[in-house]
């Protein structure tokens, strides 16, 4: 019924900041979605996760504050309070991109979406009206993605015992024993929360090591940060014999050969989303998809059908609202005609936000090793710099990897306080083209946390100065 | 109102213009209909004329730049009016056009190779002291340090690179193509001692307009490489005298046909810089030096170690490095630095009985040449038949750097000092 410039399915990180950057650049927008806006990152993930674990992470100080000179007394936890603190930061958010589409005149069409032939999309919407609307010059897709069980280890979603993300976001309570299979990002947050939380937490992967996409160094530091407080990592695990019950859930986790049996409240499928393709048209209108079933882009992000594009999620991973984000800028320049500098895939920072803290870049050791890179190391641990003592955070390293010859940035890995606003130095850097002796040349304040990224650089050329 | 000075069509295929030079200068009254500038298109020299009267107030091209067709190169107006406003766009718009190191002249640009051989890699930390300066003649080429570190070791000019970072700025993957296109290849050439001379070791030449035009046109016909063959066959009689004489002196001036060929080719690359070239996309580099390439196959497969200097060595020198190269690539032994560098090639199938063959160029030469195998023919001499050893051989030559006829000249010096071998002595 109503005409745009490009119409946008989906209002998610990728799909809301594509809408804004294409109003910029002076085109009509509209943007369908059904839920609130700002997606999973906003509602479902990022935000709400993050939230919890403030809450996870003050619990976690608080237990220290009399080494601090800083008497509490008793702490009791409510993960129902942490829970719907969370959930009001999550809605302030989704707030804020209403706020921030009528800031752009970006319209949003609240309904469901469907694709049809010459850039229509057909919306049922929420009040259950069934409209067309028209893109003159793009339709781009931002569906997301969602939560997924196993099946294949008998862990089908039930929202009540076997339990997603999702779920788990809106407990009222903290389940006495939990076992969260996949220990990704995701697995390891929820670990972190809800062991903060008093809960029993199990944590099992398949992979031999936790955060399996991370530096070995860094997989064994939060490994060893995690036992120390109490919970139970499992890798190389194999599950079997699972019984989901109405109370609580029992199976079998094989490691190493030994085999243990294994009651729980509550399990958390963490291994993996599916990009929402289904419902949408794609077939009808020739977007075809990737064996691994994500929608099969460009360069510049067309899908296979001509004028319609593919953002964020379901464009493929890497999965991480920042990388949805910078598409959307992309496909909105591309289909304005402007200027875009092309995406740099290779240099997206990957962060976990449990406690220590987990940010990186390019490439880890072994993948250096597997390609036969000629490398340098530089490490330097939290724990001989001065900031990190006063706070009393010293778990964890800066780990810089670079080229042996030109000192090129191949790779950095931080686990420790604030390690996911530390990276950003080396991103910059990275993306610049700067190498190591840039970064030591920019003279870092003291005591800063930084400044073990300053003696890592340091430490690569062989002459780190406090350690 | 000022009159804008456009780069004009000159001819109908006319893409781009090189200002070879201005006529009038800043402040000269000009009328319409006077001459401005000489401009080359892809086929010849034109005038660029004025279409409007007033004072040149603004050069905007420099002479010696290239600017595409439609774009701003100077400013007609009234002396003194205010063109700011108008220029602020300009400069921006012209300035990404100007054909890299030394817009204001040309002029071939000679290079001297680095002095000291690209130091064993220092894997220690590179270099902290010194700042990275870009090299000499890149004036302000804008580029990241890793791209400057990249192209120091190289021995690239980053004046010679184009940038496709922000703005124009030189990055990593702009060095590491000049590199793959061959610009890296001086970096390696051998520690070979040579005396000193005053003579660079290649010079590079801007490409004018009408090669450019001959590198597309061609490229699009016959593929990346436009290459043509040429084929003679050489009468190595007096060679096959010259080899027993040698040989009879004893063992150590035992040579092979094929030492005294490479002699002879390297001998004639020396005297035709011409056909001695790497192609290097925006530009020819002609070298005075003489790195030549010999095809080796081993079980792995082809590889081609270089004589460096090889126009400097004697023929026993050649027969000896020849041999050892030889070696080493079937042992698998050779370094980097012996199998890059070089500057055109050779590729011998004679023994294997190949009487004639092309060979395929080894970008970024412009050339290679084929040698098939030495036969005992008929052929007439002085009007009688007459049995004599023969030789077929066949260049393979980059059309977009040598013409036919360049060709057919270094192959006729090369029969020259083949077929009268005395002539290597001079």
């Amino acid at each position: 019924m109503a005409t745009f410039d490009i119409i946008f399915l989906g209002g998610g990180p990728a799909g809301y900041v594509g809408a804004i950057r294409a109003s910029q650049l002076g085109l009509t927008v509209g943007v369908i979605e059904r839920e609130g806006l700002g997606g999973t990152c906003v509602l479902w993930g990022c935000i709400p996760a993050k939230a919890l674990l403030e809450s996870s992470h003050i619990a976690n100080r608080l237990k220290h504050a009399a080494e601090f000179g800083v008497k509490v007394g008793d702490i009791t936890l409510d993960f129902g309070v942490a829970m719907k603190r969370s959930r009001d930061v999550s809605t302030k958010n989704s707030k804020g991109v209403e706020f921030l589409f009528k800031k752009n005149k970006v319209t949003w069409i609240r309904g469901t979406g469907v694709l049809g032939a010459g850039k229509t999309v057909k919306v049922t919407t929420a009040d259950g009206k069934s409209e067309t609307h028209t893109a003159t010059k793009a339709v781009v897709i931002g569906t997301g993605s969602r939560v997924r069980g196993l099946p294949q280890a008998g862990l089908e979603l039930n929202k009540t015992t076997v339990i997603s993300s999702d779920e788990a976001l809106v407990l009222e309570k903290a389940p006495k024993t939990l076992a969260i299979v996949g220990a990704g990002a995701v697995g390891c947050e929820f670990a972190d929360v809800f062991s903060s939380f008093g809960t029993k937490v199990t944590l099992i992967e398949v992979l031999p090591r936790i955060l399996p996409l991370e530096d070995e160094d860094v997989s064994a530091e939060v490994s060893r940060a995690f036992k120390k407080r109490g919970l139970d990592v499992l890798t190389a695990a194999r599950l079997s014999g699972t019984k989901v019950g109405k109370d609580s859930v029992t199976m079998t986790v094989e490691v190493g050969g030994e085999k243990k049996e294994l009651v729980v409240d509550k399990v958390l499928v963490a291994t993996g989303r599916a990009a929402n393709v289904e419902n949408i048209g794609l077939k009808e209108v020739g977007v075809q998809l990737t064996d691994r079933g994500f929608i099969k882009v460009s360069d510049t992000l067309e899908t296979t059908a001509k004028g319609i594009y593919a953002i964020g999620d379901v464009a493929g991973p890497p999965m991480l609202a920042h990388k949805g984000e910078r598409e959307g800028i992309v496909v909105a320049e591309v289909i304005a005609g402007a200027h875009y500098h092309p995406i740099n895939y290779g240099n997206i920072p990957n962060c976990t936000y449990c406690y220590p803290e987990v940010a990186s870049i390019g490439f880890t050791e072994a993948q250096c090793k597997e390609k036969k890179l000629d490398y340098k190391l530089g490490k330097f641990p939290f724990s001989a710099n001065g900031r990190a003592r006063t706070s009393g955070e010293t778990e964890g390293f800066v780990k810089i990897i670079r080229d042996a010859k030109y000192g090129e940035i191949l790779g950095a890995h931080i686990v420790g306080p604030h390690a996911t606003e530390l990276i950003h130095e080396l991103l910059v850097a990275r993306e610049n083209e700067f190498t190591v002796e840039e970064i030591d040349m920019a003279i870092h304040a003291h005591p800063t946390l930084s400044e073990a990224i300053a003696e890592a650089v340091l430490d690569s050329m062989g002459r780190m100065i406090h350690a | 109102m000022p009159t804008k000075i456009f780069m004009e069509a000159l001819s109908p295929t006319m893409e781009e213009g090189r200002l070879v030079t201005w006529h009038k200068s800043e402040g000269d009254a000009v009328k319409s209909g006077d001459v401005l500038a000489e401009v080359e298109t892809d086929k010849a020299v034109m005038e660029l004329v004025a279409r409007g009267d007033g004072v040149l107030l603004k050069r905007l091209v420099a002479e010696g730049t290239t600017a595409p067709v439609g774009s701003l190169v100077g400013v007609i107006g009234a002396a003194g009016e205010d063109i700011s406003a108008l220029l602020g766009g300009a400069v921006a718009a012209s300035a990404g056009v100007s054909p890299g190191a030394s817009p204001s002249s040309p002029a071939p640009t000679p290079h001297a190779a680095p002095t000291t051989p690209p130091a064993a890699t220092t894997p220690a930390a590179p270099a902290p002291a010194t700042p990275v300066a870009a090299p000499a003649g890149t004036g302000s080429a804008k580029s990241s340090p890793l791209a400057r570190r990249l192209a120091r070791d190289s021995g690239l000019d980053l004046g010679a690179v184009a940038g496709s970072g922000p703005g124009g700025r030189i990055i990593k993957r702009d060095i590491e193509a000049a590199v793959a296109s061959g610009g890296a290849a001086m970096a390696a050439s051998s520690a070979v001692s040579r005396p000193p001379s005053t003579v660079a070791d290649f010079v590079d030449q801007p490409l004018t307009q009408i090669r450019k035009t001959i590198a597309k046109r061609l490229a699009e016909s016959i593929g990346p490489i436009p290459t043509f063959y040429l084929t003679a066959e050489f009468d190595l009689t007096r060679v096959a005298e010259l080899r027993a004489a040698a040989a009879g002196e004893g063992d150590e001036y035992k040579v092979s046909f094929n030492d005294i060929i490479l002699k002879a080719t390297a001998t004639a690359l020396g005297r035709h810089p011409e056909v001695n070239a790497h192609w290097l996309g925006d530009k020819i580099r002609f070298f005075n030096r003489v790195h030549l390439g010999m095809a080796v196959a081993t079980d792995d497969g082809l590889i081609v170690p270089v004589i460096f200097d090889a126009d400097q060595k004697g023929i026993g020198e050649i027969a000896r490095e020849s041999r050892e190269l030889a070696k080493r690539a079937r042992d698998r032994k050779l370094k980097p630095e012996e199998y890059t560098g070089s500057t055109f090639s050779v590729s011998n199938l004679g023994m294997m009985q190949i009487e004639q063959f092309t060979a395929i160029i080894n970008p970024p030469e412009c050339g290679i040449l084929a040698i098939g195998a030495l036969e005992d023919k008929a052929v007439v001499v002085d009007g009688e038949l007459a049995v004599r050893k023969r030789l077929r051989v066949t260049m393979s030559c980059d059309h977009r750097v040598v013409d036919g006829a360049i060709g057919a000249r270094f192959l006729q010096d090369l029969r020259r000092l083949i077929e009268n071998p005395l002539m290597l002595v001079f």
